[in-house]
């Protein structure tokens, strides 16, 4: 396992959830992204996020970690759980709720 | 570097024949799409190798020359 790998690996190991993305949760750099977070918002969990654009080896290793092409990319409790467009059809039908009461994420406030 | 939505459609018929594409360029500047595919092929897989699968239909211009597709895939009725 590369180091960059390894780091990838130990970020969504001790992080519950957590976003990979462009931009800050207050300044995200991409609509995807800007979508994500307003997910997680809505959902209100507590979420790290870890901006790609800050790393290059980060922003290239991801897409190969998870075999997904695009970023954002979900992590819950150390499983990939996919991209916007698949956190708003889980959030849509009611998935990624159940999928972080579930993991028992700690809520927000 | 923007693809055609034809282009696109192609490349994802070429890889799942049976598929029902639908694609819808959202600002007109032929450069961000929306996606719906409807196909056999999904049956029974989750979300993720879904679309895993319309991505390597792609062959790789996902997440490069075609970065901003929004896309849903379901399972025909």
């Amino acid at each position: 396992m590369s180091d960059t790998n390894q780091r990838i690996a130990d970020i969504v190991n001790t992080n519950d959830v957590v976003l990979f993305m462009k931009g800050t949760p207050l300044f995200p750099q991409c609509g995807f992204s800007s979508k994500a977070i307003a997910i997680l918002d809505h959902l209100g969990v507590q979420y790290e996020s870890v901006d790609v654009l800050q790393d290059m080896e980060i922003r290239q290793g991801i897409k190969s970690f998870s075999d997904w092409p695009t970023i954002p990319q979900l992590y819950v409790k150390g499983e990939f759980v996919g991209g916007s467009d698949i956190m708003m059809e889980m959030f849509e039908a009611g998935e990624l709720q159940q999928l972080v009461a579930d993991a028992g994420v700690a809520s927000a406030n | 570097m923007a693809m055609a939505a034809a282009e696109i459609e192609a490349m994802i018929k070429a890889a799942l024949p049976d598929a029902d594409v639908t694609i819808t360029d959202l600002r007109g500047d032929g450069d961000h799409y929306a996606a719906h595919v409807v196909s056999a092929a999904f049956a029974g897989k989750p979300r993720i190798a879904q679309h895993k699968l319309v991505y390597a239909a792609l062959g790789g211009r996902m997440g490069g020359e075609l970065h901003a597709l929004q896309l849903t895939t379901a399972v025909p009725n």
